[in-house]
């Protein structure tokens, strides 16, 4: 028999650990190349690796669970861990996701950082993260899982302040990293709460018990799901702790793309998909999903319709579409919100290189009101890009159409009271998606040409004109490109005479929840095929205002702007989210930090008791050090009045103790 | 000898004389003076190994007394070459003055 793909499940994480390693101890000394090529070829290898399960598992049918490998990991009596990988359909998607948009992202840092300081780190921190990625995904138990969440976590804070010599690159990777925290804490506590009444962390195990006891329903399992959702909306960054994503723009845009845009991010999500079992039985804790999703994702979106910073129009629209996925996930329509998972690892990566690209351009510029025209300077950048701004912006047959079209139709079908409700909500993103998209579209390609000829850049090489990226860089944006076009092909549903195979492919994860969906796929394809129409309608509804605003009658948007100054700047200073949490919270916990944790309880209590120990030893000290006078005769004095003290308690003193 | 002396009075005598020998080594300052109250409390353990031997009678008590004053001996004939070697080269016995070890 030839050899099990499973048996080298092991490699695909571990490769990029050594590689990590290798750049991260030898780094410093090493060659840029030296560093380029361990970094690219310890991702390449495990990419071949997934590869070759595809393959395998294409061929050898459909079976549930591909591969598992399993060590106990934990032991204590009555309570065990493995630590255990497993690849299953959901894990084979996300898999491919990582290696290979990782691999891709990999490739284009080559050329973008290569002339930062720090390069050897900087492939260090990725390759660091890609370890912890595939152990997240790979991960049979909860625990393991959570290694790899914490993990990305820590990678993620590391790359967001990779120019920690600037302030606010630093204090975005500790937002990260503590808001991030708040949502871990909930994730803990579901942990918690799943060793108390499983007594077990691995996946199998915890969701055959609640498979086997039909009558579970709610009550302690909404408790975890909804911790659990804590945990997702942290790391997914939803309502309420969204707030670091669009922060996390600080870091190198190849990190952007890979970490905050393609694969952390919809860790989430997985998690969610993933625990599936555990939400279906609680209708709350779906609803809560659903509804957090829909409002993330148009909260998001009304902020990006302003935002100027390019990468920061990316990032909400990031927090945008997770919200979408969020709410396919909510819906119990998990297939559709890894699909969705799935073109947008695709498209908004590529968005994020081509943002790259553009601001490689211009050395440095991230303001879209300084760019402009740019369509003829780097036309390869434009045209990749414009692949994944059709694509994001739901346009047929682009990726991003038959994914969000998949969420809609499921939202507005679903048995969810507010289905309808929350299928217009997500209407309405799409149209604004559309419309920001398309903005930042005109602005960046079109009119005239804004940006000036920079003398002196941020950027570390010597100052030129506007240049198109090296093909190092540009070769991801193409592949990116293609499949941004044809990556939704694999979902396209019935209606319009496709097979929806990535449904099909994800049936045997997904089985219990597919077949209350089962019922409502028959409905109607009539009304499909109208909700694809309705949603492309919206779609080009968007186009129309940004064409119309920023490239036919340019000033119109400044006009209405204006016009309706009040709801221009709420949404321009973002809701004034941060500035609400920085008064109600971070500023009362530094207080209470400053006041009562630092005055009291470190100057008082640590550092007291400190004081108060080396004090007493000197008080003590002073007493005693009399007696070491260095007289020799006092010293024979001590010695007669202790022989004599003895002598007495050995004659008189017998009666004390011997009665 | 009809009326024996009880054994209360040789340790009594002996613990006068050893208390003396202490008292003598921790007050004078006079190297030879804290030399000979040294000797006074090796014969006042000297006294008491007699007493004892006589009592029990039992010789063991007598050689250890021989051993004692042959090392008493000994080291007399020592500590007074010490003594005349350090008046020698400090002009003074004070032992407040011959402290040079002192810390």
């Amino acid at each position: 028999m030839s050899p099990m793909p499973s048996s080298y499940l092991w490699l695909i994480p571990l490769l990029p650990f050594a590689g990590f390693l290798i750049n991260g101890t030898l780094g410093r000394k090493l060659p840029r190349a030296a560093v380029t090529a361990v970094a690219l070829l310890f991702t390449a290898i495990p990419a071949a690796i997934v590869a070759w399960l595809w393959i395998t598992m294409k061929a050898a049918g459909a079976p549930e669970v591909i591969g598992v490998i399993s060590q106990p990991w934990i032991t204590i009596t009555g309570f065990q861990v493995d630590f255990a990988f497993t690849v299953d359909h959901l894990t084979l998607i996300m898999l491919g996701v990582v290696t290979g948009v990782g691999f891709l992202i990999h490739l284009y840092s080559a050329g973008y950082m290569a002339h930062e300081e720090g390069y050897w780190r900087f492939f260090a921190y990725l390759n660091l993260f890609m370890f912890f990625m595939l152990v997240l995904v790979l991960a049979e138990s909860f625990l393991l899982l959570f290694v790899g969440w914490e993990g990305v976590g820590l990678a993620s804070y590391l790359l967001i302040g990779f120019y920690f010599k600037k302030d606010s690159a630093a204090n975005a990777g500790k937002k990260a990293f503590i808001v991030n925290r708040i949502g871990d804490f909930g994730f803990l506590l579901a942990m918690f709460l799943l060793v108390e009444h499983f007594g077990n962390l691995n996946f199998t195990e915890v969701f055959s018990a609640i498979s086997a006891n039909p009558d579970w329903h709610g009550g302690i399992l909404t408790a975890i799901a909804l911790l659990l959702v804590l945990g997702a909306a942290g790391k997914s960054a939803q309502i309420p702790l969204y707030v670091w994503l669009p922060d996390a723009m600080e870091g190198p845009t190849p990190v952007s793309a890979l970490i905050h845009a393609a694969t952390m991010v919809t860790a989430g999500i997985y998690m969610v998909a993933r625990c599936h079992v555990l939400f279906d039985r609680s209708p709350y804790a779906l609803g809560v999903v659903a509804v957090i999703g829909a409002a993330t994702a148009i909260f998001a979106a009304s902020i990006g319709m302003v935002q100027h910073d390019i990468k920061r129009v990316l990032a909400y629209s990031t927090v945008s579409q997770l919200g979408y996925m969020f709410l396919a996930c909510g819906v119990g329509a998990y297939a559709a919100g890894i699909f969705h998972l799935l073109t947008h690892a695709f498209f908004k990566a590529l968005l994020f290189l081509a943002a790259g690209s553009v601001i490689h351009a211009l050395s440095g510029e991230q303001d879209m009101r300084r760019m402009g025209g740019l369509r003829k300077r780097i036309p390869i950048t434009f045209w990749t890009m414009s692949a994944g701004v059709f694509a994001i912006a739901g346009i047929w047959p682009f990726a991003g159409f038959f994914s969000k079209d998949e969420i809609l139709y499921r939202t507005f079908t679903s048995d969810d009271p507010i289905g309808k409700l929350l299928w217009a909500v997500g209407l309405i993103t799409a149209g604004m998606t559309s419309f920001y998209m398309f903005r930042l579209w005109f602005k960046t390609f079109f009119g005239p040409e804004k940006f000036k000829t920079a003398d002196k850049d941020e950027h570390g090489h010597a100052a030129h004109g506007v240049h198109e990226s090296p093909w190092i860089m540009l070769f991801p944006l193409v592949v990116l490109a293609i499949l941004s076009v044809i990556g939704g092909w694999v979902g396209i549903p019935a209606a319009l005479g496709g097979h929806n195979e990535i449904e099909h492919f994800l049936d045997p994860v997904f089985a219990n929840a597919s077949t209350a969906e089962a019922a409502t796929v028959v409905v109607s394809h009539g009304l499909e095929l109208t909700l694809a129409a309705i949603s492309l309608l919206t779609a080009g509804i968007g186009f129309f205002f940004a064409y119309v605003f920023y490239y036919s009658k340019r000033g119109t948007a400044n006009a209405i702007a204006h016009k309706s100054k009040p709801l221009y700047n709420l949404l321009a200073n973002k809701f004034y989210v941060d500035e609400i949490y920085n008064t109600f919270i971070v500023t009362p916990l530094l207080m209470f930090t400053r006041l009562i944790l630092e005055l009291l309880v470190e100057n008082g209590v640590v550092g007291g008791s400190g004081q108060a120990a080396g004090a007493s030893a000197k008080g003590i000290g002073s007493l005693t050090r009399r007696i070491q006078s260095g007289n020799i005769r006092s010293y024979a004095g001590w010695l007669a009045f202790g022989a004599a003290a003895v002598l007495l308690v050995m004659i008189f003193g017998r009666s004390l103790w011997t009665r | 000898m009809s009326a024996q002396v009880p054994i209360a009075a040789y340790l009594i005598l002996a613990a006068v004389l050893f208390s003396i020998g202490v008292a003598a080594f921790l007050i004078k300052r006079n190297l030879i003076t804290i030399f000979m109250s040294i000797e006074l409390m090796l014969n006042a353990v000297n006294l008491t190994f007699v007493a004892f031997a006589h009592m029990w009678h039992q010789v063991s008590g007598q050689i250890f007394v021989f051993f004692v004053m042959v090392v008493a001996a000994a080291e007399a004939a020592v500590g007074l070459a010490i003594i005349i070697a350090i008046f020698r080269t400090r002009q003074t016995l004070n032992v407040d003055q011959i402290d040079l070890m002192k810390l």
